[in-house]
């Protein structure tokens, strides 16, 4: 059912340590290397090596330049589903196929029953939802259910893939709903903040904020960077090209 | 917003069958037209092609078009599923008033209750569709209050544009549906204007640094990007139309989709020759419709998503 269960007290999320986080991108290639082939798979990739390579991944890792001229730094920031308490996501689904679990929270799509109608990435803030092209169906993070659970592991390796890989000791995991929990001390202790929490998603995940700095020197200003969306270079694409140059005259 | 073709086609076919069918049922229910068998045929049969090819033409914007029966599931909670529930429910009424209108066999009252209960049920279907958009805060230019309202008069407008043509064509009173159609158009026209004006005015409350609760140490800007090609996130809500041109298009789309029939609208309450009628009504509907498809094209391409913010920086 697309409607939320009663709230419960288990919440398992992540917490991310944004002064830690060195931006290495071993939680993203974890991910993608674990979920390819776990309950995520296929985890499809387009073009992989040609001149558009582009693919399913459930974690990704931006970095930022935040504040102005000596005290600006740079931020890494890893996104990935932050499982909320209430997700538009869920709510939003018309077949049942995207759903919270009632028992910890997580918020997982049942490969089986989506339709690919890409409406809960529509109605997610956070990016967190990408569509799997070859798969037909929505991915996402799933906290990797298939490993925290997995009595064949070793307890210490059952957590999810991306805190496993994490070199820094960025991510951690855990039940925020515990208010004695590591992750829920941890965020007390930092003052964990909620990304957007004006959307009113009430995220799981918490981020922690960078420590304050120590010294006080110059840091270059780089410029912002976009990426052009490019041209597939389709019929349609050329006809609105020559649209694009006809109303630009 | 990428504008999907599939979810453009659904949502103007789809728009403009159930605009014609709710004036057909008017027509039925007020006795405004002759029950002519041909009128019948091909007025429910464009209805009804038209709001089946936006329904077939919306599954095709699915992965798994295979599987669309499944969002029939879920419309307690989803204006989809809603959307879908409320399709599927129309088609009873909008049949039972269609046989009974081509054939002129019926039950006693057929026709009235059919037609009654077709109204609601196509206006309700409207609804639906405009609120898929309108109940996604996370798209600033459709979590406005006028975008259900517009998606329900743009139907009634084109669905009244193809009325006239119809009733012209088989020789039929039609000065009631120009009546009726112009101010429809009207209305369109206003709240479209109405709307634009809310979305270019709308704060853009979500910033950067909101979206990365990194505020208090200063403005955020993207430095590295996350992956070297765009991915299904920028490519889904990353589309973005030059203002310039947004401004040209919506020009053409107030012409085309509302001035042109509109016009044509007023001289088909004039004394013409018969020829030059239906000429006029082929024009308003070529012209309403390519209006309407540059309107729908505007209404994607102009939405921005919030999640370009981490991409982007800035606000949405």
């Amino acid at each position: 059912m697309t409607s939320l269960p009663e709230p419960n007290q288990k919440k398992l999320g992540l917490v991310i340590d944004l002064d830690t986080c060195v931006g290495c991108q071993a939680c993203a290639t974890s991910c993608k290397e674990w979920n390819a082939g776990g309950y995520s798979a296929p985890l499809t990739d387009q073009d992989a090596h040609g001149g558009d390579p582009h693919g399913t991944w459930l974690n990704r890792v931006h970095s930022y330049e935040v504040g102005d001229g000596g005290g600006s730094r740079t931020v890494h920031f890893p996104r990935s589903c932050l499982h909320c308490e209430t997700p538009a996501c869920v709510t939003v689904c018309p077949t049942g196929a995207s759903y919270k679990r009632e028992s910890d929270g997580i918020v997982l799509v049942n490969p089986d029953t989506c339709i690919g109608c890409k409406l809960c990435s529509w109605a997610c803030p956070y990016g967190a939802r990408e569509y799997d092209y070859d798969d037909g169906v929505m991915k996402k993070c799933t906290l990797c259910v298939d490993r925290i659970y997995n009595e064949t592991f070793e307890p210490g390796d059952r957590i999810p893939a991306c805190v496993r890989a994490c070199p820094t000791g960025a991510r951690h995991f855990g039940d925020l709903g515990d208010p004695d929990s590591a992750v829920s001390q941890l965020v007390k202790e930092r003052e964990g903040f909620d990304l957007m929490p004006a959307m009113g998603f009430k995220p799981v995940n918490k981020y922690l904020p960078p420590r304050p700095r120590r010294d006080h020197s110059a840091a270059p200003t780089p410029q912002a960077t976009e990426q052009p969306v490019t041209s597939s270079g389709s019929l349609a694409d050329r006809f609105f090209a020559w649209a694009d140059k006809t109303l630009a005259r | 917003m990428h504008p999907a073709y599939s979810v453009i086609v659904f949502t103007i076919a789809s728009g403009a069958g159930y605009g014609l069918l709710i004036w057909l049922a008017i027509a039925a229910l007020l006795n405004l037209v002759p029950r002519d068998p041909v009128l019948g045929f091909f007025g429910f049969g464009l209805a009804l092609a038209l709001i089946t090819t936006g329904l077939l033409a919306s599954t095709l914007h699915l992965g798994r078009p295979a599987r669309a029966w499944r969002a029939l599931a879920q419309w307690k909670s989803s204006w989809l599923s809603r959307e879908g529930v409320a399709a599927i429910v129309t088609y009873v009424p909008a049949g039972a008033l269609a046989l009974a209108w081509v054939f002129g066999e019926f039950v006693p009252r057929q026709i009235a209750a059919s037609a009654a209960l077709a109204v609601p049920c196509a206006l309700a279907t409207i609804w639906c569709t405009g609120m898929i958009y309108a109940s996604l805060p996370t798209i600033r230019a459709w979590h406005q209050p006028l975008v259900a309202p517009v998606y329900v008069v743009l139907g009634l407008a084109t669905g009244g544009v193809l009325l006239c043509l119809l009733l012209a064509n088989f020789g039929h009173e039609f000065r009631w549906a120009a009546i009726a159609t112009v101010p429809a158009l009207a209305l369109g026209a206003i709240l479209k204007r109405l709307y634009w004006s809310a979305i270019d005015n709308a704060e853009r409350t979500y910033t950067a640094e909101a979206a990365t609760g990194l505020g208090q140490f200063g403005t955020v800007r993207p430095l590295d990007p996350p992956h070297t090609q765009p991915n299904f996130v920028m490519r889904e809500m990353g589309y973005q139309v030059a203002r310039r041109h947004a401004e040209r298009l919506r020009h053409l789309s107030v012409a085309l989709l509302f001035l042109v029939p509109a016009v044509a609208g007023l001289m088909l309450l004039m004394n013409l020759p018969n020829s030059m009628q239906i000429v006029i009504a082929v024009v308003s509907a070529v012209s309403a419709s390519f209006g309407v498809l540059v309107e729908r094209w505007l209404f994607f391409a102009e939405a921005e998503h919030v999640v370009m913010v981490y991409y982007r920086g800035g606000s949405a």
